[in-house]
């Protein structure tokens, strides 16, 4: 079983985790075109590469993002939300 | 035939063990395998081959091939040659009709001409329908051995976790000097090995002529391990795959050990091959290294007068061990030209030709003969080129033998390590396999590299092709399967190319075996039948479970979290049918004697509508909302606007998702300005929780949410007599006017401290009471001891169900699906526009601007017939198209007739008829009618007017209902169910400067804990939340929501044992997926995390652990600690330094 790094928790198995879809930032919600919205809405990038994610412990209900790859599968790095990118 | 000491290491002398096979007693050694004492009872047969009944005897004598599958104590298919043999053992011989010795199946063998490769494939299916006929026959002879049922033991079988540094697999020379290195490092080491002692092939095979190196170093090394504190061996135990970042299935006895290492060292070695030509599976041909385990570890002599056939220098050490056995070697057919003529010749050779042995060369096996069924001498030819088919050979001589060891070349154990990613390639120069593209922290020790020796490895000595087509077939490559060399070529021939179809054509690889003793052959004769290379053709795909592994070891031992209300023992005395929801366990109904399920369901709706009944709602989410920006977080998250709310009203609450898909509902009601209470339903609550979470990450409104689902028990109230029996039991104000619909008022109800929230989900005057969860039970005996005279009846989901339909009311998920939007549900009016956003505004809008092609609506059948009633999922049809379905359907005893939700055409109105197609097509006319289906005008809602009694009854104090301390348990483990003592949270942006001004100590960062002057105990579960055991005292000093710190109600929501003893570390060790070790887990420290699949908090303090999980769980957990307990008292495993 994966592991994962939980920034609060530490090192968890996998299935003390739920994933919470990919980080989008989001459009405008009332000046987004139609079709800018429904990509927000309806579609994840499925880059292949890394892509950023949500994910939840769910003991601790705490909700942190992880960059991981989706072709290798690795995990880069997690690290909680913040509001300031920069920070990130 | 036995030898005597020294040879036989394995077997004490002194003990004899008895035995029978096939109904004859015999008799072995103790520490003797079956197989071992068979053998040396002379038994000749031991098996039958699987597709042509071929007689067996055995090949590799190390559990790796199906010659020696036989039958013990009523257990199918156990390897011979690893049971170990026990007093009694009734040992059978499996595959064949009739006895053993006149097996009746090996006709078939005569037919193996006319049973091609693809066989099944080919014929069978014509004429149309005739494999139905013949699937009867091939399925009586397919399959292995014969289970009975009756005779099956159930054995009980253990999971636990494990955690070491470093995991190194086979307790070989390398494997042992790989453990030592890394435990010379500090780190802890867990050395698995498959065999009863450590030593591998040290302790049977030769490395000197003398044959007293190997002995010696096993010696040595198996000193330096035992000594050695940081090592922990487990024999017997095999290595079963490997998952992601090294979660390792580790198999001994009953028990799995699940190890999660930091690195994995696998010392696995290769497994000798055989040699590919005629009659190489008759009883007497077995490979070099079986013989040197049967002579060395059990003093079994396997033959008189031998012949072996060499490929590598291996091939003389076993001579010599012959020789020493006592053991004529009558000639050594040495397929490699270059040792005996360039005169590079090994020590070994050079023994073994000093001791006059005769070495053939220039000749190769053709064909093997049998005397009665048994090897009796090897014809050889002169040497052939390489191909798969022989046109033309020489006849050499024959020569007389019982015994043919071959020993020819070795195949890495590739298979874990494929398992783990790395890839497998043949180096064809050095005519070896090798891996290569390991994961971080996976390393290879000793000839699992493919390279062979002690200290300096070098390319394995294998020979290169020691595969010898005959004309007449019958050279196995697959013993397991039965399968020639012929099939392999001919599979090709059909053009099935690509290995992996080879292997799924003619079933190579597929037999109990796995392709251990096939996969190099195959791949050496699909290479050379494609003309490629071995590496280009590569092997097949071997996935976890290595081996065989029984079903129980899967099927054993599986937790199913259950969470029970406290009211949950009243509602089993009242014979309550249960219902799974989520995790709960729910009434459905409760019916009497003699009354079925439908009866139950109409006489419960009766009496709500009548009387008065009860309903233990406590599964019912909840989610506590407090702060300053409580408001604005479900406008947000909710269609409605809740700033307008007054404090003692609720409101109906109803969340989408950002697509505009309604995902759940409940009630929100507001306590005080800045506290809202929030109800979810029973399945959606963890996700609406989640949901919450996760956007006040993004949004940081300044707002505490809490679930408190467990943390409180509901009751709802509902009938036209239910205000009369709240009334007796509570000082608050029930008239209509002081407390009117969707009004909310705390006070106490039975003495206990209660919430009341006037609600009409069922379509009746009805009152939630929601108290503390410890109280659920009071309040349920006391709300039946005051309704008797009533008619009070408790009522299940069943009638809620029902009775909610007559009133229209939706559930969410039952009649709305994932592409169900607020406009086909006509919920518009929950909807508020006067608010900037909600989460699915901006999809909810744009959906608004397109055409609606379905709604939901009620519908009725003019019938009483409960037959009649369609069911969920029976299609609307319009015309012949599908324009719908129905979501719920009953029939109404209050209305006598059915009524139901459906999805309609949207163009559909009421007073229309539509067609419902039910079961075996026919067609049912419902009519579309406006919802509700009952009290359209909401009058039963109204609060009559009746006189307010006092209460009458006067409830026994809080504590005495709370079932007692459970502390009976003491088995190296003490558990002390401290549920009843004091315990609070504390959560908020400032609460850990507040506990600070409180000369607190509190513990610097998260996930610590922290023993306080008094005694109690402080734990920090995130920057902002602290739960305190021992202590409710702060929570009584600290006004709510001052300074942004919120109480949580832990004493409610948290169950908490203690557990201490000697074994409770090793106790949580083996059911926490996490690492518990003393230098891992240390005092003060807290791990939030699941144990049994629920989620816990666990705490370290001054020696003892504190367990602390949702409540409603606590006896579910419990069971399972002692469950866990039982099985680890009957072997406890586990050792600590």
């Amino acid at each position: 079983m994966k592991t994962l790094l939980c920034p609060l928790n530490g090192i968890r198995n996998i299935d003390e985790f739920i994933y919470g879809g990919e980080y989008h930032v989001e459009p405008d919600r009332k000046h987004a075109d139609r079709k800018a919205w429904a990509e927000h809405v309806f579609f994840d990038t499925n880059s292949a590469g890394v892509v950023t994610e949500w994910w939840c412990h769910t003991p601790s209900s705490f909700w942190f993002l992880a960059d991981r790859d989706t072709v290798t599968d690795e995990v880069i790095s997690t690290y909680p939300f913040s509001i300031d990118p920069v920070e990130r | 035939m036995r030898l005597s000491a020294p040879f036989g290491t394995r077997i004490k002398r002194d003990t004899r063990v008895f035995f029978s096979f096939n109904g004859t007693r015999l008799n072995g050694f103790e520490g003797d395998t079956v197989a071992s004492a068979l053998l040396a009872a002379d038994v000749q047969l031991m098996s039958r081959s699987f597709k042509y009944h071929r007689p067996r005897l055995g090949l590799t004598f190390a559990g790796d091939d199906a010659a020696t599958l036989v039958t013990i104590d009523h257990r199918a298919n156990c390897f011979a040659d690893t049971e170990i043999l026990c007093q009694a053992m009734e040992v059978t011989s499996q595959n064949h009709l009739g006895s053993l010795g006149h097996d009746l199946g090996a006709a078939i063998g005569l037919l193996a001409r006319f049973l091609p490769v693809g066989f099944y494939y080919k014929a069978f299916y014509r004429p149309k329908g005739i494999w139905e006929l013949w699937a009867k026959f091939f399925r009586r002879s397919a399959g292995l051995g014969r289970i009975n049922p009756s005779k099956q033991k159930v054995v009980p079988r253990t999971k636990r976790y494990l955690h070491v540094d470093h995991l190194v697999v086979g307790g070989g020379y390398h494997g042992m000097r790989a453990a030592l290195d890394i435990a010379n490092d500090g780190k802890s080491v867990l050395l698995v090995e498959q065999d009863p002692v450590l030593g591998g092939s040290l302790l049977y095979s030769r490395i000197d002529p003398e044959g007293v190196v190997a002995g010696r170093l096993a010696q040595e090394l198996i000193g330096q391990i035992e000594t050695n504190n940081n090592i922990e061996v487990m024999t017997t135990a095999h290595c079963n795959g490997w998952y992601a970042d090294h979660y390792v299935p580790i198999l001994q006895g009953h028990n799995l050990f699940r190890i999660r290492a930091s690195g994995v060292t696998l010392a696995t070695g290769s497994l000798e091959q055989p040699a590919v030509f005629r009659n190489n599976d008759l009883p007497g041909v077995m490979l070099g290294s079986g013989v040197q385990r049967l002579v060395h570890l059990y003093g079994v002599k396997a033959g008189h007068r031998a012949v072996i056939i060499a490929g590598n220098d291996e091939a003389y050490g076993l001579a010599l061990d012959l020789l020493d056995a006592d053991i004529e070697v009558a000639a050594i057919i040495e397929l490699r030209a270059e040792p005996v003529k360039s005169g590079t010749r090994s020590a070994l050779m050079e023994s073994v030709v000093e001791r006059g042995v005769r070495i053939i060369t220039g000749a190769e096996p053709h064909a093997a003969v049998a005397r009665r069924g048994h090897l009796s001498a090897i014809q050889l030819r002169g040497q052939t080129s390489r191909e798969v088919h022989v046109a033309q050979y020489e006849p050499l001589e024959t020569i007389e033998c019982d015994l043919l060891c071959s020993s020819v070349g070795f195949l890495p154990q590739y298979q874990i390590p494929c398992q783990a990613g790395a890839r497998l390639r043949f180096d064809e120069e050095d005519n070896c396999f090798t891996l290569d593209g390991l994961p971080p922290g996976f390393q290879l020790a000793g000839s699992i590299t493919g390279k062979w020796g002690l200290d300096e490895l070098a390319p394995d000595p294998n020979h290169s092709w020691p595969i010898f087509p005959h004309p007449q077939g019958k050279e196995f490559v697959d013993q397991d399967e039965d399968l020639q060399i012929v099939d392999i070529v001919n599979a090709v021939a059909d053009g099935f190319t690509h290995v992996q179809l080879v292997k799924r054509y003619s079933t190579v690889g597929m037999g109990p075996s796995q392709g251990r003793h096939s996969a190099l052959a195959t791949a050496k004769i699909t290479a050379a039948a494609n003309r490629t290379t071995i590496d280009e053709t590569g092997v097949t795909t071997a996935r976890p479970p290595l081996r065989a592994e029984p079903l129980a070891v899967s099927a054993g031992e599986v937790f199913f979290p259950a969470r029970l209300s406290s009211m949950h023992e009243a509602h089993s005395k009242l014979g309550a049918q249960f219902l799974h929801a989520g995790t709960w366990y729910r009434p459905a109904c409760y019916p009497r004697p003699g009354e079925d399920r439908i009866a139950c369901i109409e006489r419960e709706v009766i009496s709500v509508r009548r009387n008065v009944g009860m309903i233990d709602l406590s599964t019912l989410g909840g989610i506590d909302i407090r702060g300053p920006d409580a408001s604005e977080l479900l406008n947000r998250l909710y269609t409605g606007g809740f700033k307008g709310l007054a404090i003692g009203k609720s409101k109906y609450a109803l969340m989408c998702n950002e697509a505009g898909v309604v995902i759940d509902d409940g009630v929100a009601a507001r306590l005080a300005e800045t506290h809202f209470y929030v109800t979810a339903t029973t399945t959606g609550v963890e996700n609406v929780y989640r949901q919450m979470l996760k956007w006040n990450v993004q949004w940081q409104l300044d707002v505490d949410i809490t679930n408190v689902t467990g943390a409180y028990c509901v009751v709802n109230l509902a009938g036209p007599k239910s205000k009369e029996v709240l009334a007796r039991l509570t000082t608050t104000d029930l008239d209509e006017d002081a407390f009117p619909y969707l009004g909310v008022r705390e006070g106490e109800v039975a003495g206990i401290p209660a919430r009341l929230l006037r609600v009409g989900f069922v379509g009746e005057l009805g009152y939630e009471i929601h108290v503390p969860q410890t109280f659920g039970r009071h309040l349920w005996e006391a709300l039946a001891a005051v309704g008797a005279r009533f008619d009070i009846a408790p009522f299940g989901v069943e009638a809620q169900r029902l009775l909610r339909l007559e009133k229209g009311h939706i559930i969410i998920g039952q009649d709305t699906d994932a592409m169900t939007h607020l406009r086909e549900l006509e919920m518009s009016w929950a909807v508020s526009r006067k608010k900037p956003f909600f989460i699915g505004d901006r999809t909810t809008a744009e959906i608004d601007t397109t055409r609606m092609t379905r709604r939901l609506a009620g519908f009725t059948v003019e019938s009483a017939n409960r037959m009649d009633v369609p069911q969920e999922s029976h299609l609307v049809l319009e015309g012949d198209r599908m324009a719908g379905r129905v979501t719920s359907a009953a029939y109404s005893p209050t209305l006598d007739k059915i009524v139901g939700l459906a999805y309609v055409p949207a163009t559909s109105a009421e007073g229309d008829t539509i067609t419902i197609r039910v079961d075996h097509g026919h067609g049912l006319q419902a009519t579309l009618c406006e919802l509700p289906f009952y009290d359209p005008q909401t009058e039963r809602q109204r609060v009559p007017d009746i006189s307010v009694a006092v209460i009458e009854e006067t409830l026994a104090e809080r504590t005495s209902l709370i079932s007692g301390s459970r502390s009976d348990l003491e088995n190296g483990v003490v558990i002390v169910d401290r549920t009843l003592s004091d315990r609070c949270g504390i959560r908020g942006r400032t609460a850990a400067s507040w506990l600070e001004s409180l000369s607190m100590l509190v513990p610097d960062k998260p996930n610590r804990a922290q023993v306080q002057k008094d005694g109690t105990l402080l734990a920090r579960l995130s920057v902002g939340e602290f739960l305190f055991l021992g202590s409710s005292n702060y929570l009584g000093s600290h006004p709510d929501g001052a300074d942004s710190n919120y109480s949580l109600p832990r004493a409610d929501s948290h169950a908490w044992l203690v557990v201490s003893g000697a074994h409770s570390r090793e106790l949580l060790q083996a059911v926490c997926s996490i690492d518990l070790r003393p230098r891992s887990f240390l005092d003060g420290d807290v791990a939030q995390t699941l144990m049994f699949g629920i989620s816990v908090i666990l705490i370290q303090s001054e020696g003892i652990f504190h367990l602390c999980a949702d409540i409603t769980s606590s006896q579910y957990l419990y069971d399972a600690l002692g469950e866990s307990i039982n099985s680890m008292s009957i072997e406890m495993m586990l050792k600590l330094p």
